[in-house]
């Protein structure tokens, strides 16, 4: 199945959603990897507003390669996600729905998606320029010297997405290989 | 005695770093279109399709193949009688560094790897120096991306677990690494010589043009056998299932001690990136 989403989104939006679906997201998708995470968690801690409105919000794992003068921005393809596994839970829990990047997730990450009810999209990896055709806008939101890892709000048209964890639990990563494997049979 | 200027050797990285960030070689990129042409699994073939448009995207707009631009190594072989006229180490950074900032790429490289400040302009990066006969001085800028660094091994097996313990832990380390270092990846894999010997090996074979197989019979066969088992894994590209898991391996070995088996896997991208140029 292939769906049109449009941020922010509700649970209620991502429930059809299965394991191996094509996703068109539309919207505002926030930037954040390593650094920016623990700088949102470190803020979090200290009592302070998250930079940006967690409430079905979509955060993508990127880091940008620079844009010319005149240009949107560089290349945008995902970075691996995993190393977002111990802050993902928490921000769930406070409102976050879609987690766009690549790569497995932990069994943590999987259960506060089946609790929240959210997912976890996949970017093509490695596919940067392709990637970055469907971002129309991208704006500073905070930490500028985090260079290439600051927070930033990209708007996005159709951007071309796989389910990987859907509502459920289901994980494309293990569904996808066995039902090639078994087509060999 | 032949002189080369540090100058050049600035000039020709920094010219290396952009080509190889924005056009595959063309044995990666045969590889990958072959790939798609021998792909049964429709959603595998769809997503190489994908691969092969992110290149011709990236190629239209002059823009980087992938985002992880990578922290350059650079490899140098030297002939012992060419002469540097000046810095070498600093003509490489320099070159990095220009090349980097001029050509948009990006700027992954923190100072320490502990209090972690970006360098902003993706210095330093790792030289590797051969020393050959004659006068030959040959640069090659191999930009290496962490998703795939992220998911290599190295194991001290035993002389005991011989050929068999190798392919065992060839086959868990591309199992283990599963969707995480972008799919189809390239593996080089390094056999002998001590902990740091065999990781450079390892690296080393990342530089073989993916259809030159290794030049011994014996290893070529072994090449050939271990990338057909990783291809029957199911991982696929991306690792949403199917055929395409890898789309070459190569070997590398040097002697070792009578008591053991080192053994050094490094996973790379399908944007195994590598640029050559010689002076």
């Amino acid at each position: 199945m292939e769906y049109h989403l449009t941020t922010p989104v509700t649970r209620e939006d991502l429930a059809a959603l299965r394991a191996g679906d094509a996703v068109l997201l539309s919207g505002t998708v926030y930037t954040a990897r390593d650094a920016a995470h623990a700088r949102l968690c470190a803020a979090l801690d200290a009592g302070e507003a998250p930079p940006f409105p967690l409430e079905g919000s979509a955060i993508y794992y990127v880091g940008p390669t620079p844009a010319r003068d005149g240009e949107v921005i560089g290349s945008a393809g995902p970075t691996t996600s995993g190393r977002m596994d111990s802050f993902s839970p928490r921000l769930l829990k406070l409102g976050q729905l879609l987690m766009i990047g690549k790569g497995r997730r932990s069994a943590a990450v999987k259960e506060a998606i089946v609790r929240c009810g959210g997912a976890y999209l996949g970017a093509v990896g490695g596919a940067g320029a392709l990637m970055a055709a469907g971002i129309k806008e991208s704006e500073l939101v905070c930490w500028e010297d985090l260079g290439c890892e600051a927070v930033r709000a990209l708007r996005v048209e159709n951007l071309p997405l796989t389910v990987i964890i859907d509502p459920q639990g289901n994980d494309l990563y293990d569904l996808g290989p066995e039902a090639y494997l078994a087509s060999l049979k | 005695m032949r002189t080369i200027s540090a100058s050049a050797i600035r000039d020709a990285v920094a010219q290396l770093c952009i080509r190889a960030n924005r056009t595959l070689p063309p044995d990666v990129a045969q590889a990958l279109s072959a790939a798609a042409a021998a792909e049964p699994w429709p959603t595998a073939r769809r997503s190489l399709q994908l691969l092969q448009e992110n290149l011709a995207l990236a190629d239209e707009r002059q823009i980087p193949i992938c985002q992880d631009t990578g922290l350059a190594c650079v490899f140098l072989e030297l002939g012992q009688d060419v002469h540097i006229d000046g810095a070498l180490e600093e003509a490489v950074n320099s070159g990095i560094r220009a090349g980097y900032l001029d050509g948009y790429l990006r700027c992954s490289v923190v100072a320490d790897p502990l209090r972690r400040v970006n360098t902003g302009d993706n210095t330093p990066g790792v030289l590797t120096v051969h020393l050959v006969p004659g006068d030959v001085c040959r640069l090659t800028v191999l930009p290496k991306g962490f998703g795939s660094e992220n998911m290599s091994r190295l194991q001290m097996l035993t002389p005991a677990q011989g050929v068999e313990g190798v392919r065992q832990f060839v086959l868990d380390t591309v199992r283990a690494a599963g969707p995480n270092p972008c799919p189809p990846i390239v593996l080089g894999v390094g056999i002998g010589g001590t902990f740091d010997k065999v990781a450079a090996l390892a690296k080393h074979a990342l530089l073989r043009p993916l259809n030159e197989p290794n030049p011994d019979p014996w290893y070529a066969a072994l090449e050939r056998q271990w990338l057909e088992e990783i291809n029957a894994l199911g991982i696929g590209p991306q690792g949403f299932g199917g055929k395409t898991t890898a789309l070459g391996l190569a070997i590398e070995t040097a002697p070792t001690h009578v008591a053991g088996l080192p053994v050094a896997v490094n996973i790379s991208c399908h944007v195994t990136r590598r640029a050559s140029v010689e002076l």
